[in-house]
């Protein structure tokens, strides 16, 4: 379990525009928006030592961002081989690295040109080696495919619905509307959702998440560095990574996982908790991974908010809205906002516990989980203010 | 719906045998479904070099081609294009085969709105190169 409860916080955040085709490098993405997360932090670079990031060979190297930035001596300079898995893994790692003295200020981030570059929603390597010969010749090979499979089998065990889907999808695009970041602002009524077409049933294209452009970064230090610094800080209460039994050898290899209708979150909630020294009836905001609608139900399902099979009537009526009990993905989601591969969610979640989040700003919010992953194995992590 | 049946139809991804799955293709190609089963009788999907958390040797035998969906998917958006434009809608499911493990193919010979939760199945082969041929279901007596 994660025991550094409070001793490390974000203590910068910075981030390029989400935009569909950068026409640049994506280095060049990962340098702005380290940079920007360091001068948001009141730091130079000569403060940062380490630099951590994950991707699936689609990002730039940290050694070569750190080398872009200009930093001198990056002690620990690490990418994480991961999916959406990896984006609050990293800053566990960066908390990790520090408490072991491998380096005392460590800059994390994820950069893609995941519209104009490789595309991860857009098909994969056409040979089909490893679990892939058994997937890939049947023409199952994107992830809305592979996520299709998951949601079908909730909707056979649960009774879920395209109601429960359509209320997500309008709730993340209704808080994008209060987000100038985001790159779907226009409001989606449930006749847009309905509307929209197939790509691969059960989803429709509004189940599905955007292609973005662009790059998130946060800079992590010691608690105690934290409050000499420019932001009051946001500190890491707890966090935990993990999955079940049966991950795979990728995240499409989910053909033995015991039940499609759960995912990582059940098996890895009772450490996130316990790391924190709180219940889910604590948290005022959630970042909820948001590569489909579907993954939003499991995460709430998984971590305890509800019931297996109770999070299509639980998203009901308001409940995730802005002015709800639980507020959801505030910025617009990976389904409104961009999809920086989840590390998004990390930024929002450290706006809304400085007060920064202006229009979008839940109201007395102190504790906010965000998540990553939405199959086998995941990460999540406890901020507070 | 139905996905190309002949050599010189098949635009898709080729399966490239390994060491653990050798006898799984081979036995497709002469139309019987290998499965692994591990000493303690449970059956395996994909195949491995060991039986889980040991250093044993799954042993292989010939599974009944019997099973029921699990759950399924009807791809409409083709992915990518230029080889699946011609073939959507198609239906991907996971089977869960009488042995007890699951397996992914193509279901065919099926409505795409009669495909159901639980439905039973039987295999058919469906040959795309001299040496490499697909599983898929069609439902049970069809």
């Amino acid at each position: 379990m994660y025991r550094l409860r409070d001793r490390y916080a974000i203590a910068g955040i910075g981030n390029t525009d989400y935009t569909k085709a950068s026409g640049r490098t994506v280095r060049s993405l990962a340098t702005e928006a380290c940079l920007k997360a360091i001068a948001d932090a009141g730091l130079d670079v000569s403060d940062v030592d380490g630099i951590v990031s994950f991707n699936f060979n689609d990002s730039a190297p940290a050694i070569g961002v750190a080398t872009e930035m200009g930093i001198e001596n990056a002690g620990y300079a690490v990418d994480f081989a991961a999916g959406g898995n990896g984006a609050n893994l990293i800053t566990l790692a960066a908390c990790a690295a520090i408490e072991a003295g491998l380096a005392k200020t460590v800059v994390c981030f994820r950069a893609m040109n995941g519209r104009s570059g490789f595309r991860l929603g857009g098909g994969r390597d056409m040979s089909a080696y490893g679990v892939t010969q058994y997937t890939a010749p049947l023409g199952w090979i994107t992830y809305p495919q592979a996520m299709a499979m998951w949601a079908r089998r909730h909707m056979i065990d649960y009774g879920t619905n395209e109601d429960h889907w359509a209320e997500i999808a309008m709730t993340f695009r209704d808080n994008a509307t209060r987000n100038p970041r985001a790159m779907q602002q226009k409001p989606m009524t449930k006749d847009d959702y309905l509307a929209s077409r197939f790509i691969v049933d059960p989803f429709r294209m509004l189940d599905i998440c955007l292609e973005s452009d662009g790059a998130c970064a946060v800079v992590i230090t010691s608690s105690e560095h934290a409050r000499d610094l420019k932001h009051k800080p946001v500190y890491i209460m707890g966090g935990a990574y993990g999955g079940g039994p049966t991950q795979g050898d990728d995240l499409f290899d989910a053909i033995r996982w015991p039940s499609h209708s759960h995912n990582c979150f059940k098996y890895l909630a009772d450490d996130l908790w316990s790391s924190a020294g709180i219940t889910s009836k604590d948290v005022d905001v959630a970042q909820i991974y948001d590569c489909f609608t579907y993954s939003v139900l499991m995460a709430l399902e998984g971590l305890g908010f509800c019931k297996e099979g109770e999070g299509g009537p639980f998203v009901m009526d308001g409940r995730i809205r802005k002015d709800g009990a639980l507020p959801l993905n505030t910025a617009g989601g990976l389904l409104s906002e961009a999809y920086i591969h989840g590390f998004n969610h990390v930024l929002e979640a450290v706006e809304q516990l400085r007060g920064d989040a202006g229009e979008r700003q839940i109201e007395g919010a102190e504790i906010c989980l965000t998540t990553a992953g939405a199959m086998t194995c995941g990460s999540a992590m406890i901020l507070r203010n | 719906m139905d996905m190309p049946v002949s050599p010189t139809d098949y635009a898709g991804p080729l399966p490239v045998p390994d060491s653990e799955s050798t006898p799984y293709w081979d036995g497709l190609r002469d139309h019987r479904l290998m499965l692994q089963r591990s000493a303690a009788g449970e059956y395996l999907f994909p195949p491995v070099t060991f039986s889980p958390g040991s250093l044993e040797r799954p042993e292989w035998v010939e599974a009944s081609g019997k099973g029921s969906v699990f759950s399924w998917i009807v791809v409409r958006h083709p992915v990518p294009r230029d080889i699946y434009a011609d073939q959507v809608p198609y239906v991907v499911a996971l089977v869960t085969l009488d042995e007890g493990c699951r397996i992914a193919a193509n279901i065919v010979e099926c409505a795409l709105e009669d495909v159901k939760a639980g439905m039973a199945l039987e295999i058919v082969y469906r040959p795309i190169t001299d040496e490499i041929t697909l599983p898929a279901f069609r439902p049970a007596g069809a």
